[in-house]
């Protein structure tokens, strides 16, 4: 059976936080959870690896000692050293002795913090903060790695250097989930779910997102928006047409990934059910 | 004419430390460009310096103008990343009090802000929150908004709407100063000005900073082997789904490839903002 939350339900109170959300990962890739500040992806994934109950649905899931996860903030003790951090997450996963050595050398060449081992963690930069945090959960080498806004406020160097981090871990077979509010992020996963109100609004790989976008895509050059639903690329505008009729004013483009995006989250405003 | 916000060979140090080293950058009425550096690379300095927050310690500084002043400073609209909104107020109250501070009297609320005027800025969406901070600095009509990181944490729809009103301001004549580790939204840019170490690297429009800058691209039946036999290398590997791109040069790649006994195919496309954006800065910092 596949790992993850099928038709999962949460609820704080009154309010529904996760609302009969699938999310099943695949083992050697990685999927994406994309939406706003609101949507409800830091509940997903908690709901994913089991720091929170679920008020419906069901979740299946390794073992507690084959999942990583890193919390949206912190996920390190700013006053331990890299070093001291590395040792508390071995001590905690009962990683003991030579196993350990060897797994703490291999993590510090796989984030790149070598040079910094002996510095506190409180006194790195926030790129290799994250870093960090994502290595202490690698430590044990787990089978599924849930990442919660990883790259939120970090520079396109650092985005690439943990990407990197990421891309390893799968290509190992581990199950990779994160969330991010970058469409050029969720571009790069093999699966990704697009949140909305709790709700997945659009699912698939990016190009069966693409392949789902209903109605006509155009762009147009022109200072006044165009009739209708339209959105700013730099200088041109892409617009979006249900109507089976002639096309406007606007050339028909096929749609990018950014474009289908913004697409599902229209049409779930206005509506209209894919 | 003059530029809107200029600044001319700028140097700040502070002790041994140079922020900005000699840079020279100019907003122009009606455009909208970007700053981009990474993490320290003095683009916060930069812009303090051009709003008169702190005096240069060589070069020239000009806003509006003139030597930033409060009665400059009256013309900008300006939103941090932190928005500096009220959250316990209300919309309807943030947009009054802004406005009064600019001497304003009663501005009507626009009207995609009409259903929310009563409600506290707190217990909004933080897209929503992200469109009322823009719509309040923009309220007085200013000749330059200086945005800081304006869509982080949004929804790629929010996201799309708020840069509608960004160059809806450009439009009517404004000039827009942002900055952002964001590529989606450095594209929207006309223009883009790249710092490195407190020194401005790249300027021109994103076609301009990509230029003929090309990444190799690996399709391969097994793209989990074809990643571990580059990332071993050493080669920065990024993986989209199972498309490997490589900014080096391709006789590494091949011959990795030739060595490791991995079928593999081989092309040189594009890069991307984002992939250029990064060899730029590898490069200077490499020097």
């Amino acid at each position: 059976m596949n790992w993850g939350i099928e038709s999962a339900t949460v609820r704080y109170g009154s309010q529904v936080a996760l609302d009969g959300l699938t999310l099943q990962p695949e083992r050697g890739s990685v999927t994406v959870v994309i939406g706003g500040d609101g949507a409800g992806k830091s509940t997903c994934l908690k709901a994913l690896v089991g720091l929170i109950p679920l008020n419906g649905g069901t979740a299946c899931r390794p073992s507690k000692k084959e999942i990583g996860y890193v919390p949206a903030t912190g996920g390190v003790y700013p006053d331990l050293t890299v070093y001291e951090n590395l040792a508390f997450s071995g001590r905690s996963y009962g990683i003991k002795g030579s196993a350990f050595e060897k797994r703490r050398a291999k993590v510090l060449e796989l984030i790149g913090l070598r040079d910094v081992r002996e510095r506190l963690a409180g006194h790195l930069s926030g790129g290799m903060q994250r870093k960090l945090a994502v290595g202490l959960a690698l430590l044990h080498q787990p089978q599924l790695l849930v990442l919660d806004e990883p790259t939120t406020g970090l520079d396109p160097l650092s985005r690439a250097e943990l990407w990197r981090v990421i891309s390893h871990t799968a290509a190992q077979g581990a199950a990779v989930v994160l969330s991010t509010t970058y469409v050029n992020e969720a571009q790069r996963a093999s699966l990704v779910i697009l949140l909305s109100e709790g709700r997945s609004i659009a699912a698939g790989s990016p190009s069966q997102i693409i392949a789902g976008v209903p109605g006509k895509v155009g762009r147009v050059k022109s200072e006044r928006q165009p009739p209708g639903l339209a959105w700013r690329r730099g200088g041109i505008w892409h617009t979006w047409d249900l109507s089976k009729g002639t096309p406007g004013e606007a050339d028909r483009i096929e749609p990018d990934f950014n474009d289908a995006v913004i697409i599902a989250e229209l049409s779930h405003e206005i509506g209209i059910t894919r | 004419m003059n530029a809107l916000a200029e600044t001319r060979r700028v140097t700040l140090r502070f002790g041994e430390l140079t922020a900005v080293d000699s840079v020279s950058i100019a907003v122009e009425r009606g455009e909208t460009v970007g700053l981009l550096g990474a993490n320290g690379a003095g683009k916060t300095s930069l812009i303090r310096l051009l709003l008169g927050l702190i005096p240069p310690t060589s070069g020239e500084v000009l806003l509006l103008g003139s030597s930033p002043s409060v009665k400059s400073r009256e013309r900008v609209g300006y939103v941090p990343q932190t928005l500096g909104l009220y959250e316990d107020l209300t919309v309807r109250e943030n947009w009054d009090f802004t406005n009064r501070a600019f001497g304003l009297r009663r501005l009507s609320l626009p009207e995609d802000l009409g259903e929310i005027r009563d409600d506290l800025v707190g217990e909004l969406p933080l897209g929503i929150q992200r469109q009322v901070a823009f719509a309040v600095a923009a309220s007085h009509k200013p000749e330059l908004l200086v945005l800081d990181e304006p869509t982080s944490g949004v929804a790629p729809l929010s996201r799309a709407r708020l840069w509608n009103d960004i160059h809806a301001s450009a439009e009517a004549g404004a000039g827009v100063l942002v900055t952002t580790h964001n590529m989606e939204e450095a594209e929207q840019c006309d223009r883009l000005a790249i710092m490195v170490d407190g020194q401005m690297v790249v300027s021109g429009t994103p076609a301009d900073v990509v230029g003929s800058r090309l990444v190799v691209e690996v399709r391969s039946e097994d793209w989990r082997r074809a990643f571990e036999l580059l990332d071993s290398t050493g080669l920065v590997v990024q993986a989209h789904g199972d498309v490997l791109r490589v900014p080096a040069a391709r006789d590494a790649i091949d011959e990795a490839f030739a060595v490791g006994g991995i079928e593999a195919t081989i092309t040189m496309v594009p890069a991307n903002l984002e992939e250029a954006f990064v060899m730029i800065v590898s490069e200077r910092s490499a020097t």
